[in-house]
C-alpha cells in the first residue's frame, strides 16, 4: 500500500544493514547460539575431503603451470568452504551453472580427477574435445552445466533452465555461481529481474571475494556488497560467512527449501577472499598487500571445518596426512596420464558446431586434410589423426 | 486451401508447434495477453496458458539468456525480439552462447531447441530503429541457423522447421509483409527445408537472388525486364545460414549472370559472401560481373526511406547493365 509523507524524504541503502550468517569460528567451535546443522558425519566427511581435494589439486595443477606443463590455471583456493558447503546442500541431482571457479562443486560430486585431467589437457577424453581453456568442465550425468567464459552469460541461462524445471515439475532447482564483479553485468540484473517475475527456482550465489581480477570491491560497486540489490527485486537474500562450511550448507540447504517449495528465486552473498591469483596470469602482488592476505589466512576454510570435524571425532591427523599424501599422488599420476594421451581427432574440428555437418563445412574440412596430407610435418597432431584415418580408411588411402 | 497473411500464418505455425508438443514456450515483451506487437502471438495465451505463453521485462539479452538455459534444460523456447534492431543487447548470448553451446561441451548440452524470431527490414516509416537488417552480423557466426521467409506459405513452413530443428535458429520476419502479404497456406502441419534455396522462377539470361521481403521487388523488376526479352532465373535463398551455394552455383553456370540484392548496407553484407563463392565457383563461366543492389552504408533513413531502398527500378537498372556488359 502506497504510504504519503509530506515532506520531502530521501533514503539510501545506509538504513539497511545486513548481518551475516556464521556457525563456525576460525577455531572450529560454534558460535554463542549457533545451531549445529544437521549434517550426519559421512556428508560432513564428503564436504570436507572435496574441500581438501580441491586445495591440494589446485596447488598440484598451479605449480605444473609455473613449470609450463600446463597453459592456464585458475585456482579456488579461499573459496572452498563457499562452493563446497554450497554443493553439499543441494540434490546431486539440481543443475549447477557455474562461473569458473567452482570445481570444488564438481569434485563434490564425483567428477574424477582423471576426469579433470583430460580437460585441463584438452585430450582424447575430454568431454569438451580440447575445444576450451583449462578449467572449463562440465558433465551431464553430475548436472553440472559446461563453463563458458564470457562474464555472467550463465546467470539469466541459470533462471531459464530453473524454469523450465518449473514447468517439468520434478523437484529440482538450479544454482548458479558468480563473483562479485560478475553481479555488474547486465545479465545478473535480466536474470533476477527475470526470475523474481516469473516465481523461478532458482538459487543466485554470490562468491563475494573481494577482488575482479585487479579490481577491488570498492571500485566495483558502491554498496553494502550484493546482497542489497535484492531488496529492488523482491527476492529472498541470505548474507553467510563464505569461509564457514557449515553456516554456507546450511543457508544454501534453508535457499533450496525456498527455491523448490515455494518456486521463489533467492540470492546469497558468501563473504569471502580469494587467497590465490584470479588466474596463472595474474599477479595480486601488484594490487594488493601481503598483509591483507595474511590476515584472511587466518580465517582459512579448510583448517577451520578440518578443527570442527577433529573435535567431533570425524577426522583425525593421521587421517588428514594420509588423505593428502593418497591426493597428491593421485593428482600427479593423473596428471602424468593425461599429458601422454592423444589430442582430439582432426574431426572434432568441425562436430557440434550443428547437430550435422553442414556440406559447406565438409567441404573446407576437405580442403584442409588436403592440404595437411601435403605438409604432414607442419601440422603434427593434425597429420597424427589422418594417418589412422589413412589406414582404416579406403578414400582417404586413395587420396593419400 | 485457406489464405492468411504473413502474421496469421506465423499465429498458425505457433498454435500447431504449442498443440503438439508441451515443451513449446513463446515468449518476449508484449506476446502475452497483448499477443505481440505485431499480434503474432495472438490468443496463444488464452489456449495454453500463461506458464506457455508469457510477458518478459524488458531486458533482450535476459530473454536470450533465458531462453538459451530453457533450451539447454530440454524444452523448446521460441523467444521473440519485439524488433531486429533491438536484437543487439543480446547479441553476447546469442553469438557466444547459442551457437557455441554445443561445439565447447562437446555435445554435452545443446540449445537446439531454440528459435528467436525477430521482424525486421524497412518500407514501414520506421526511420534508422525500426527498419534494419542485421543478418549479416549473425551469418558470421558458425552454430546458427538463419532464416528469412518471403511470404505466409514459407513463412508458416519454415517456422516450424525452425522449432524443430536441432540447431538454435534467428528466424527473420519481413515486417513489411506481415499484413501487405497474403497468400494460400494450408491449415495443416507441413515443414519446408532449412539450408535449402528454391528456385522462384527459372530463365536463362541472368540469375537473381535474394531473400525475404526482397523478393518481392526482385519479383517486380523481373517483369520489367522479362518485358524487355531477358529470361531471369529467380532465387530465394531462404536460408542464409548454412546458405545453399550448390543451386546459386547451378544457376550461374547455366546464365553467366548474377545480381544479389538485400536491404542491408554494402560493405559487408551477405551479398558480399555470395558474390565471393560465386566468382571462385563459377569465374570461367560469368558474362559479366557479379553485380550487389544493396541499401548504402548509411544507418536507415526515415523521410528519404523510398531513395535509400534498394527498389525495382535500381535492380532492373543493374539486370539491364548486367545483360549489355
Amino acid at each position: 500500500m502506497t504510504k504519503y509523507v509530506h515532506q520531502p524524504l530521501f533514503m539510501t541503502g545506509d538504513e539497511f544493514s545486513i548481518a551475516t550468517f556464521s556457525l563456525l569460528d576460525p577455531e572450529g567451535e560454534l558460535y554463542e547460539g549457533a545451531k549445529e546443522p544437521d549434517l550426519p558425519r559421512d556428508h560432513a566427511r564428503r564436504l570436507y575431503q572435496a574441500m581438501l581435494g580441491t586445495r591440494i589439486l589446485d596447488e598440484r595443477m598451479m605449480a605444473a603451470q609455473r613449470q609450463g606443463r600446463l597453459s592456464f590455471y585458475m585456482q579456488s583456493t579461499g573459496e572452498e568452504a563457499a562452493v563446497v558447503g554450497t554443493a553439499a546442500a543441494l540434490d546431486d541431482a539440481d543443475m549447477i551453472m557455474a562461473q569458473y571457479r567452482e570445481q570444488g562443486a564438481l569434485m563434490y560430486r564425483g567428477f574424477t580427477i582423471d576426469e579433470f585431467m583430460n580437460q585441463l589437457f584438452g585430450n582424447e577424453l575430454d568431454y569438451g574435445k580440447g575445444r576450451q581453456m583449462p578449467i572449463h568442465y562440465g558433465s551431464r550425468k553430475l548436472h553440472y552445466m559446461t563453463i563458458s567464459s564470457p562474464l555472467a552469460t550463465q546467470i539469466p541461462q541459470a533462471t531459464g533452465y530453473a524454469y523450465g524445471q518449473k514447468l517439468a515439475g520434478d523437484g529440482h532447482c538450479t544454482l548458479t555461481f558468480f563473483g562479485e564483479g560478475a553481479a555488474s553485468e547486465g545479465d545478473f540484473h535480466a536474470a533476477l529481474n527475470m526470475a523474481s517475475v516469473h516465481q523461478v527456482p532458482v538459487i543466485f550465489f554470490c562468491r563475494n571475494n573481494g577482488y575482479a581480477i585487479s579490481t577491488p570491491s570498492n571500485e566495483q560497486f558502491a554498496a553494502d556488497g550484493i546482497a542489497p540489490r535484492a531488496f529492488g527485486y523482491h527476492m529472498h537474500v541470505i548474507r553467510v560467512d563464505g569461509n564457514d562450511a557449515l553456516a554456507v550448507y546450511e543457508a544454501t540447504r534453508q535457499a533450496r527449501k525456498i527455491a523448490v517449495e515455494q518456486n521463489q528465486p533467492v540470492l546469497i552473498e558468501a563473504m569471502s577472499y580469494r587467497l590465490a591469483a584470479h588466474s596463472s596470469s595474474d599477479d595480486p602482488s601488484g594490487y594488493r598487500a601481503k598483509s591483507e592476505e595474511e590476515a584472511w589466512r587466518l580465517k582459512d576454510p579448510i583448517l577451520r571445518m578440518q578443527k570442527w570435524l577433529t573435535k567431533k571425532g570425524w577426522w583425525s591427523d593421521e587421517e588428514e596426512a594420509s588423505e593428502q599424501e593418497t591426493l597428491r599422488r593421485e593428482v600427479l599420476d593423473t596428471m602424468k596420464r593425461a599429458e601422454k594421451r592423444s589430442p582430439p581427432s582432426l574431426d572434432s574440428l568441425i562436430t557440434d558446431v550443428y547437430a550435422d555437418i553442414t556440406p559447406e563445412l565438409q567441404r573446407q574440412y576437405d580442403q584442409l586434410k588436403r592440404h595437411i596430407r601435403r605438409y604432414p610435418d607442419a601440422y603434427p597432431r593434425g597429420a597424427r589423426s589422418l594417418d589412422l584415418e589413412v589406414n582404416t580408411s579406403t578414400e582417404s588411402q586413395g587420396e593419400a | 486451401m485457406p489464405t492468411m497473411n504473413m502474421l496469421q500464418a506465423i499465429n498458425n505455425a505457433l498454435d500447431i508447434a504449442m498443440a503438439e508438443d508441451e515443451k513449446v514456450i513463446c515468449f518476449g515483451e508484449d506476446v502475452g495477453v497483448f499477443g505481440g506487437v505485431f499480434r503474432a502471438t495472438s490468443h496463444l495465451q488464452e489456449k495454453y496458458g500463461k506458464a506457455r505463453c508469457f510477458n518478459t521485462p524488458l531486458v533482450e539479452q535476459g530473454i536470450i539468456g533465458f531462453a538459451n538455459g530453457l533450451a539447454a534444460q530440454g524444452s523448446v523456447p521460441v523467444a521473440e525480439i519485439q524488433f531486429a534492431d533491438y536484437i543487439f543487447p543480446a547479441f553476447d548470448q546469442i553469438v557466444n552462447e547459442s551457437a557455441k553451446f554445443r561445439y565447447r561441451s562437446g555435445d554435452l548440452f545443446n540449445v537446439g531447441g531454440l528459435t528467436i524470431r525477430t521482424p525486421y527490414g524497412g518500407g514501414i516509416a520506421g526511420g534508422l530503429y525500426h527498419s534494419q537488417s542485421p543478418e549479416a552480423y549473425f551469418t558470421h557466426t558458425p552454430g546458427l541457423k538463419v532464416v528469412v521467409p518471403r511470404n505466409p506459405y514459407q513463412a508458416k513452413g519454415l517456422l516450424l522447421a525452425a522449432i524443430r530443428d536441432p540447431d538454435p535458429v534467428l528466424f527473420l520476419e519481413p515486417k513489411r509483409l506481415y499484413r501487405a502479404s497474403v497468400g494460400e497456406v494450408p491449415q495443416e502441419d507441413y515443414q519446408l527445408p532449412i539450408g535449402e534455396a528454391e528456385v522462384v522462377k527459372e530463365g536463362t539470361d541472368i540469375t537473381l537472388v535474394g531473400w525475404g521481403a526482397q523478393m518481392e521487388v526482385i519479383g517486380k523488376a523481373v517483369e520489367l525486364a522479362e518485358e524487355q526479352g531477358i529470361a531471369c532465373e529467380v532465387i530465394d535463398l531462404r536460408s542464409l545460414l548454412p546458405w545453399d551455394a550448390d543451386t546459386v552455383v547451378e544457376s550461374v553456370l547455366k546464365t553467366g549472370r548474377l545480381v544479389v540484392s538485400h536491404e542491408a548496407p554494402l560493405t559487408g553484407g551477405f551479398a558480399g559472401e555470395i558474390a565471393a563463392t560465386i566468382q571462385e565457383r563459377c569465374f570461367l563461366y560469368l558474362e559479366s560481373p557479379i553485380t550487389r543492389v544493396t541499401g548504402l552504408d548509411t544507418p536507415f533513413p526515415l523521410v528519404l526511406e523510398k531513395e535509400y531502398l534498394p527498389d525495382h527500378l535500381k535492380i532492373f537498372e543493374a539486370i539491364r547493365e548486367s545483360v549489355n556488359f
